[in-house]
């Protein structure tokens, strides 16, 4: 199989082949890299002229719903979204029924998406697979993390609830140090948030909404961080969204301390004014905050204090979502809106260029899960991504390929979209690629 | 010929020609509530569905009365004993009584936003009779129906809402309704009732019951919820009751005669006092005869077909 693209704008983080090149994919690794190849019979020939050529995006914090919540979401479905939405490689949160609280649960997660039931689509997205922290999630008592580890686990959360309890944080930071393997935080006490689901400001409190306080967030990751400084381990906080955040990442970051975090788009982007007509879709955990909020993060995107943007993918079945608001589930998806919001938002606002961009969607996430950065050198495997900055498109939750349309970016106009993947010998090319 | 309202979500979107609008209308069912006869063809042919969600006796009777004086039909639904315990959706209930061909639907839920999420579904117009702690626009609407029938103009009335704020409904309903119509008004209760950023609507904070009083026209004096004091949320019974209780020697003090209100139901001798609930200077019972005629308002209002 051979796959030809001519005049792409190859954006190279290592910086070898930073520019506009011609591209030869041959059997799923790059063959040739230069300018004005070309003569030789190609499976594809594609010009890219104006399209950027980046290493595989990879979306670390998604929900796969598999297995168990087929319903929402599986496998074979999520990583047709991730394709669709620029993503060579996912990283799946654990809270799936049952927990994926055991060796046995990481080798099927992992087994079933070697084997999708499309066989074109196996191995088109790479599935990482997070493990719980605690078995059952509980936050009680650790679970076998030597032995998820070994079974190909990459980091460990408790995502969708935190871990508030000291001692059990203690005991996940000092175990896992020694498998060298980051711990996943979703910052929230909850003893803080009780039932509250929307954000305390003055908007909530005109809607008549229950809500909790930004509070919950910033006292459990200021905990964490001391804890962080006396117990040791990797440390990584998810899905971010206070200003509070951020200045508290950017002290621990300047004092050493081995501390990372993301944000996702919705906390980017979205605000909670939108909860004014009680659409559930906006309905997520943490909360949507204030237009502050959104400013401060991104401001923290710029100066780098936020090492990666990660989906929080979360996919609910229409039925669970159409319902009264205090009854929704919490979440939204995000795999196949995170690149058409951050081209529009960031890139073509001129907050940030393509190389920071391709840092916070590929290269930071790996690192920070410890899986190699693809590469652009002759030889290597293909892993890519097409990303046409020009793309207009609005979001149209009935064309996504996941099973859900919770999305409070429905019906936005979107400048930018990923338009197709390559992943070694697998490749998906969207509709939107011409 | 009178506007019409579409649905009556609540007060916080309304603009106050539509407040008043509704206010004047309730004037003339008012009289209608005095004749002999008590009842009007207005709303003939047409079916009403009452779908509560919770309980409640007051206002479910006070809206089956003013249809009923309406001369619509009336369908009450209640949520025990319903499919709703059989795990139907709110969206499949409210769907499923619309195709019976109902028109208008009266709907409490203890979700913000449930009559909200239903007027994006229904053809019908939807009342809000309550949903969870966000609004009780008719609550709000006969208040100030009674508080216009006993001192004309609400421009510059003090007003002030005693009790458990930040979980009441009536509360936020009266803070948008009154204010969007003049009126100056105050909260009253233990800081851990009242939530913050009230100042955005100009209202005044007060914490202490008898610097409340000497500021008031009228007290609204709320429910204390019972459950309230097993969430933790104020020490006691006994001790909200010693210190924002509204009692005799309390009112005693301020400096001229003060307007007790209450949306009921009372607990007597905890937020209010016996003797004050049914004293000369309550309106009570004038507000539970008015919440018949507001609402007749209000659903004529709704069923006012455009023209």
């Amino acid at each position: 199989m051979k796959i030809f693209f001519r005049n792409a704008r190859v954006v190279d983080p290592a910086g070898k082949y930073d520019g506009l090149f011609d591209l030869m994919i041959v059997d799923g690794a790059i063959q040739e890299l230069g300018s004005s190849l070309g003569g030789n019979p190609v499976n594809y020939e594609i010009n890219l002229r104006g399209k950027f050529v980046v290493p595989g995006l990879f979306d670390m914090h998604t929900h796969l719903r598999e297995p168990g919540q087929e319903y929402k979401e599986d496998i074979a479905s999520g990583t047709a979204a991730a394709a669709n939405g620029g993503f060579t490689a996912i990283a799946a949160m654990p809270n799936t029924d049952p927990v994926v609280d055991s060796a046995d649960v990481v080798k099927y997660v992992l087994d079933r998406a070697k084997q999708s039931p499309n066989a074109e689509q196996a191995g088109l997205v790479n599935v990482y697979q997070i493990a719980a922290i605690t078995e059952g999630r509980k936050g009680e008592r650790l679970s076998e993390m030597k032995d998820l580890s070994e079974a190909g686990a990459i980091a460990f959360s408790d995502d969708g609830s935190a871990i508030t309890d000291s001692h059990v944080m203690r005991l996940a930071l000092e175990y896992s140090s020694m498998l060298g393997k980051p711990i996943i935080q979703h910052c929230e006490d909850h003893a803080l948030t009780k039932s509250g689901s929307v954000n305390e400001s003055p908007k909530t409190i005109e809607y008549g909404l229950k809500t909790q306080h930004r509070l919950a967030e910033e006292l459990v990751l200021s905990r964490d961080i001391r804890m962080l400084e006396a117990f040791g381990g990797k440390y990584h906080a998810t899905h971010l969204s206070t200003s509070e955040s951020v200045e508290l990442i950017a002290a621990a970051k300047k004092r050493g301390l081995p501390i990372t975090c993301d944000v996702t788009p919705h906390h980017l982007f979205l605000d909670d004014s939108l909860l004014s007509t009680y659409d559930s879709d906006y309905k997520v955990n943490p909360p949507l905050r204030t237009r502050a909020d959104n400013e401060a993060l991104i401001e923290a995107l710029k100066s780098g204090v936020i090492d990666a943007i990660a989906s929080d993918h979360a996919p609910h079945a229409l039925h669970e979502k159409e319902v009264e608001f205090d009854s929704a589930p919490f979440g939204m998806v995000g795999l196949e809106t995170t690149v058409g919001a951050v081209m529009t938002n960031l890139f073509h606002t001129g907050v940030v260029d393509i190389q920071a961009i391709v840092r916070l969607l590929s290269v930071n996430p790996r690192k920070i899960m410890g899986i190699p950065v693809p590469q652009f050198n002759l030889g290597a495997r293909a892993d890519l991504t097409i990303i046409d900055p020009d793309c207009e498109w609005i979001v149209e939750p009935d064309k996504f390929k996941s099973r859900s349309r919770n999305t409070g970016f429905k019906g936005q106009k979107f400048k930018g979209s990923a338009v197709g993947i390559v992943n070694g010998e697998r490749f998906f090319f969207s509709d939107r690629l011409r | 010929m009178p506007q019409g309202i579409r649905n009556l979500l609540g007060l916080r979107d309304m603009e106050p020609e539509g407040l008043v609008e509704i206010l004047d209308t309730a004037r003339s069912f008012r009289e209608v509530l005095e004749r002999p006869i008590k009842k009007v063809p207005t709303l003939q042919g047409t079916t009403v569905v009452n779908l509560f969600f919770e309980s409640s006796t007051r206002t479910r009777i006070s809206f089956e009365l003013a249809e009923r004086r309406l001369s619509a039909d009336v369908v009450n639904f209640a949520a025990s004993g319903s499919s709703v315990s059989k795990g139907e959706t709110l969206k499949d209930t409210a769907r499923n009584i619309e195709a019976m061909k109902t028109d208008i639907v009266v709907v409490r839920h203890s979700s913000t936003g449930a009559p909200h999420f239903l007027s994006r579904l229904l053809k019908s117009p939807v009342i809000n009779a309550g949903d969870g702690i966000n609004e009780h626009p008719t609550q709000a609407l006969l208040d100030m129906f009674t508080m216009r029938e006993k001192f004309g103009d609400l421009k510059g009335l003090h007003v002030c809402i005693v009790g458990d704020i930040a979980h009441s409904r009536v509360a936020r309903s009266n803070i948008f309704g009154l204010t969007k119509l003049g009126a100056s008004v105050a909260v009253c209760g233990p800081r851990t009732l009242i939530p913050d950023y009230l100042e955005q609507f100009g209202v005044k904070v007060f914490y202490n019951i008898d610097d409340a009083i000497k500021w008031a026209d009228v007290l609204n004096v709320l429910r204390i919820q019972l459950e309230r004091e097993a969430g933790g949320d104020f020490p006691s019974i006994r001790e909200y009751r010693l210190y924002w209780g509204v009692n005799r020697s309390r009112l005693d003090k301020a400096p001229k005669q003060i307007v007790i209100m209450h949306p009921g139901p009372i607990n007597r001798g905890v937020e209010l006092d016996a003797d004050i609930a049914d004293g000369e200077t309550s309106v009570i019972l004038d507000q539970v005869t008015n919440g018949v005629a507001v609402r007749m308002a209000v659903l004529y209002l709704t069923g006012v077909k455009p023209s």
